[in-house]
């Protein structure tokens, strides 16, 4: 904390940007997961027809592109001190992902 | 409207962005990146709020639920889209050297969900009946 000695990855950004960076990705994964989960416990509520199968499938297949994007993003977070920003085309993925689940969600409630 | 056309391509094009002005402190970047996220965090609260409804208040009437439900849901779409625009807004502003964007959505947001928590209060006083 002193500052003094030198140490192992002097370079190393004291306020841990990119390792909040990633927790931050990781907490948004958990929220992704539970609102996946409320969404396909919702779908087989009322049985198993194909179309409530066909939803909780679409819901489980959004989850895991969501988690795809965050492993993404989280390997180019911990493999350099300086990570690049975060790329449009990303920021839209996790976004439209996020619509996808709520458009579900509206199929679900009727 | 034509702004928030010309934010929706720049959401799909990184090339476009990068263009502009000056790369900023990697760390302003990861800053905008973390704000973004909890702004997604919202929106996904949000969507399992409205599915919590849907199932939790089986009790509910029938419209009561339909309305809660959707409400949630729309306010998430909403909140993720708005997310990924002010994010690229802020992204911008940065390479630009500009003022960040300012933004009455938060307001807007906060109205809402008291909005809904009154509602839901309601919802849950006279609509237990059925």
């Amino acid at each position: 904390m002193s500052g003094t000695a030198p140490r192992d990855g002097a370079d190393r950004d004291p306020g841990l940007q990119p390792e909040r960076t990633r927790l931050a990705w990781r907490r948004t994964t958990l929220a992704g997961t539970v609102a996946a989960l409320l969404a396909m416990k919702s779908t087989l509520r009322g049985g198993t027809s194909a179309a409530s199968v066909t939803v909780c499938a679409l819901c489980g297949a959004l989850w895991l592109g969501f988690l795809l994007v965050a492993h993404r993003r989280i390997r180019v977070l911990s493999a350099t001190n300086s990570p690049t920003p975060l790329a449009p085309r990303h920021a839209t993925t996790g976004a439209l992902l996020t619509v996808a689940l709520a458009v579900c969600g509206a199929a679900l409630v009727f | 409207m034509i702004g928030f056309a010309q934010n929706v391509r720049l959401w799909f094009a990184p090339q476009d962005l990068r263009q502009e002005g000056g790369t900023p402190d990697y760390r302003f970047s990861l800053a905008n990146e973390r704000t973004f996220l909890a702004w997604l965090r919202t929106a996904l609260a949000l969507i399992g709020g409205g599915f919590a409804v849907d199932q939790f208040l089986p009790d509910l009437r029938w419209g009561w639920r339909v309305a809660l439900a959707l409400a949630l849901l729309a306010a998430g779409v909403l909140c993720s889209l708005r997310a990924v625009n002010h994010w690229v807004r802020c992204e911008r502003a940065m390479r630009r050297g500009e003022d960040l964007p300012v933004s009455r959505f938060p307001a807007l947001l906060s109205l809402a969900v008291a909005i809904v928590a009154v509602v839901m209060v309601f919802a849950v006083l006279v609509g237990w009946e059925g």
